[in-house]
């Protein structure tokens, strides 16, 4: 078994584009969740609507791609207040039911036939970031020694990280001020903050935004790196992965949601890549599970994973104990 | 606002009549045909109803009268079936808690609402009104707000301190015991400035010991000049600190008065504590209570 090239995998894949989507997805998760108490379970919803934003807009209406990607975020905004302003007056359960049933009804839309002139149906849309790949300042592979980026994947890997990083410095601000005690507040007791004075509904609206923001972005990044977007890409699994990153991390933190991420993909490869090279050679006889199967156990081994987790660590890995402990009271 | 508005309150509080619903000389809270039913009960019921300014008034009754439903409705946590009132001579049907936390009308909860992740300093930063750091995009500019952030902080050290809180300035609010979260959260709604402060069952689950201080800080409220309601069982509390006594039951007004005129007022003891309230119950004739029972299911029989 070539250990070599499986942790070298991991380590590319924890670092490289598929970490950076689920990255951004989880902080504009921990936005809604973390921060606030919204269970929004329709994250692939905002990824969708801004990924098929700027890929129509370039590739079917043939408009530059700045503006597609204004497009996408305008969508994001539509979505959130088409979801807010009936829900967020409600309990929380409310929301949760409708943006995971909306993200559904989303990918089903792109994906129809009636609208496969605008959206390409189950083939997607390609050919909508050469703007994006045109500004590469790569002209080769880069290289890290353990692992290298093709020049395309490492310029989606710059731009990545650097948004990932901005996205942490925004959090970090806006949850250090005045704004950010107010979502809190809203997280532990909304009655307690109405009855302060404060517009509850309005903050809500805002966090769900905001979020949705950077939902859009880790939508942009899915679409740009792979150069197409296809409806299958934005089911509903992407949102749990992304939850899965975000508690993994440790919600209610700043850089929660990226280690988590980084995390959760280091795991995922790594133990695709272990248990597929071991049922290849035969270290796992066919008779206990063939090389098919094989590639789907680590999906059980991250679910084992975070149930162990939540039970012996429910704060995540920057987590803060003692507010966990407070809830046992 | 200050001690001799409270004075005058109180005095001019002398001359209203014992009748519920009675005028008052200058009420902070008017409120006509308030009703609030939940399917067939009728839980609030109110013809009329003012509150005087600068005096502490304890609403009472039994379990269900209510009480809280009332306070709801007043608050604008919960949506009446008709009735208007005004605060300050401001309508206030319809609009949402939170407009009218900010005219001046703050209240507190029943099971104490602190916010438990938060620490008490951070709790309390939360209530200061009008703050430039709350708003989306001047968040993003910590100069704009520090300066404002500041003041309220010191403002918030400085209530910290009389509620005696201050050694907990730094824990999470969830680690508070219960006497010491109902004190954050009378503390946090003086962060807002209120004129009129609603206070739900401040003593439940409080220990004797800080009974008495909380009994301190509840009448300073009002010798600052700010108007205090309050809901409470606690019998001692309201003898010990009310001017002005409502009762209700079973959602209608039953009778308003000075606490000492109420404490013994036959009809209200009867419709409090019920009419067997003084009896020994060992003393009680199990067959004659009995009689009665039955007698009494025959009535509602035929009423039926």
């Amino acid at each position: 078994m070539d250990w070599g090239s499986i942790f070298s995998n991991a380590m590319a894949s924890a670092l490289g584009p598929d970490a950076i989507v689920y990255a951004l997805a989880a902080i504009g998760l921990n936005v809604h969740f973390g921060y606030t108490g919204l269970l929004n379970f329709g994250q692939a919803g905002f990824m969708a609507v801004a990924a098929y934003g700027l890929a129509a807009s370039v590739a079917t209406w043939g408009l530059p791609f700045w503006v597609g990607i204004a497009i996408g975020f305008g969508a994001a905004l539509l979505l959130a207040l088409l979801l807010g302003v009936p829900t967020l007056r409600l309990r929380a359960d409310y929301l949760a039911i409708a943006t995971i049933a909306s993200a559904e009804i989303l990918r089903l839309v792109f994906g129809s036939v009636t609208l496969s002139d605008w959206f390409g149906g189950s083939n997607g849309r390609q050919q909508f970031a050469d703007t994006f790949y045109d500004l590469n300042p790569y002209s080769s592979r880069l290289d890290f020694g353990l692992f290298s980026f093709s020049a395309n994947d490492a310029w989606v890997f710059t731009v990545g990280w650097v948004l990932v990083a901005l996205s942490c410095l925004a959090v970090w601000s806006l949850m250090r001020s005045p704004w950010g005690r107010v979502l809190k507040s809203i997280r532990e007791d909304e009655d307690a903050v109405r009855s302060l004075g404060k517009n509850v509904f309005s903050y809500k609206m805002q966090a769900l935004i905001l979020g949705g923001m950077f939902g859009a972005l880790a939508g942009f990044m899915l679409a740009i790196k792979q150069q197409s977007v296809i409806p299958t890409d934005y089911a509903t699994d992407i949102t749990f992965f992304a939850y899965t990153a975000l508690l993994l991390g440790g919600a209610g933190r700043v850089l929660g949601p990226v280690i988590g991420a980084m995390i959760f993909w280091f795991l995922m490869t790594f133990l695709g890549g272990f248990f597929s090279s071991a049922a290849s050679i035969d270290l796992i006889p066919d008779v206990v599970m063939s090389d098919i199967q094989a590639s789907l156990v680590r999906f059980i081994l991250v679910g084992a994973g975070l149930m162990a987790l939540m039970i012996f660590r429910p704060q995540g890995i920057f987590g803060d104990r003692r507010e966990i402990a407070i809830d046992g009271r | 606002m200050d001690v001799e508005t409270s004075a005058t309150g109180r005095e001019a509080l002398a001359s209203v009549p014992n009748t519920p619903g009675a005028p008052k000389p200058d009420p902070i809270i008017v409120g006509d045909d308030i009703t609030r039913t939940f399917g067939g009960l009728t839980a609030v019921d109110v013809e009329h109803l003012e509150i005087q300014r600068g005096v502490i008034t304890a609403l009472i009754g039994p379990n269900g009268a209510g009480k809280t439903t009332l306070f709801n409705l007043l608050t604008g946590f919960d949506k009446p079936d008709s009735g208007d009132w005004s605060f300050n001579g401001h309508r206030l049907a319809g609009l949402p808690a939170f407009k009218v936390a900010r005219l001046g009308m703050v209240r507190t909860f029943q099971l104490t609402k602190v916010l438990s992740k938060l620490t008490v300093i951070e709790n309390m930063r939360l209530g200061a009104t009008g703050q430039r750091g709350e708003r989306f995009w001047l968040s993003l500019l910590p100069p704009l707000w520090r300066p404002q952030e500041q003041e309220n902080t010191e403002r918030a050290d400085e209530l910290l301190r009389r509620f005696k809180l201050d050694a907990k300035r730094e824990d999470f609010a969830g680690s508070l015991s219960g006497g010491q979260r109902k004190l954050l959260e009378m503390a946090r709604a003086l962060m807002v400035d209120p004129e009129l402060i609603m206070l739900d069952e401040p003593m439940a689950g409080v220990n004797p010991a800080l009974k008495q201080s909380l009994l301190g800080h509840v009448k300073s409220l009002r010798d600052e000049g700010r108007t205090v309601l309050f809901v409470e069982h606690d019998m001692d509390m309201v003898r010990d600190i009310s001017d002005w006594v409502i009762v209700m039951a079973q959602g209608k007004i039953v009778a308003e008065g000075r606490p000492e005129q109420i404490m013994s007022d036959p009809a209200v003891i009867d419709a409090y504590l019920g009419a067997h309230h003084d009896a020994d119950l060992s003393e009680l004739d199990a067959a004659s209570i009995e009689a009665e029972a039955s007698a009494e299911l025959d009535q509602e029989a035929k009423d039926d």
